[in-house]
């Protein structure tokens, strides 16, 4: 397998270097395995997008999920102030 | 207003924001609970070290996150637990073992993400959290603390004890695994 080929065809290492590339910069050996590998492989271009779109919609569920009404029940609340009160009879 | 501990009314004041504050980080109700208790037992001991400078509930809340950090931690002790292996021979399907090219059929094609606006709609949160579901809890770990507390690699990968490499490859096998999961069940 020749240099070339070894870079156009590792979508493995490819798409590894588009994460790291969102994370931090790459070095000049990675920008150019990259620069050089997505010049043919739409399957990686394309994976690029839908990717940082899959981060856009984590981040969006997670701060909503967060604001949704989860609440304990009055029964667990008691006991757990039934708890405090224990151990701060204690002291 | 000067801040002042007043433990005869911390679950009246604070329980239900400790506990919706959890499970956004733990899906396990259970622990969850468990966990705002723990909290409240060990903030106890800790009263003559407060120090009045931050609000009671910023005081509570952060020793809440130390104990959630100590949960995400014991997940990444065991980094080869069963659901990353399993997880990660799933990932062994997507590329050509020889020249890491991908296969056929897991490969990236259009599918409805591609004209979805992830920023002005909510429609595809399900299937998102089912694919969420299923990945290992420690990639969950790190996606909550990149993703909902924004925490930067260097504070996540301190306090799960990760090198930056193992972190890089977290989020591409997440990522990739992520990916697989909406393409595949995207109506």
């Amino acid at each position: 397998m020749g240099l070339l080929s070894k870079i156009t065809r590792n979508c493995n290492h490819a798409t590894f270097l588009i994460e790291k590339k969102l994370i931090k910069p790459l070095s000049l050996r990675e920008r150019i395995f990259l620069r050089i590998h997505l010049i043919g492989c739409d399957a990686c271009r394309l994976y690029r997008e839908q990717t940082i779109k899959i981060s856009q919609m984590i981040k969006n569920l997670f701060n909503e999920s967060v604001s949704a009404s989860v609440t304990l029940d009055d029964e667990v609340k008691k006991e757990m102030q039934d708890r405090i009160e224990e151990k701060l009879n204690q002291n | 207003m000067s801040n002042e501990l007043d433990p005869h009314h911390w679950v009246k004041a604070h329980a239900d924001y400790l506990y919706a504050y959890t499970r956004a980080r733990i899906s396990d109700e259970e622990l969850a609970r468990d966990l705002v208790q723990d909290t409240f037992l060990s903030a106890l001991e800790k009263v003559s070290a407060f120090e009045g400078r931050s609000s009671e509930r910023t005081w509570l809340t952060a020793i809440l996150r130390n104990k959630i950090i100590d949960q995400y931690r014991k997940r990444s002790s065991g980094l080869k637990d069963a659901d990353v292996k399993l997880a990660e021979d799933e990932q062994a399907e997507f590329f050509d073992a020889d020249d890491g090219h991908w296969n056929q059929e897991p490969a990236p094609k259009h599918f409805g993400i591609d004209e979805y606006d992830p920023l002005h709609s909510k429609e595809f949160d399900h299937i998102l959290m089912q694919c969420l579901k299923k990945l290992p809890a420690l990639w969950m770990s790190v996606f909550t603390m990149k993703h909902l507390d924004e925490e930067p690699t260097d504070t996540i990968c301190a306090e799960l004890k990760l090198t930056a490499s193992n972190y890089w490859v977290i989020i591409h096998r997440a990522k990739l695994n992520l990916r697989a999961c909406l393409q595949k069940n995207w109506i």
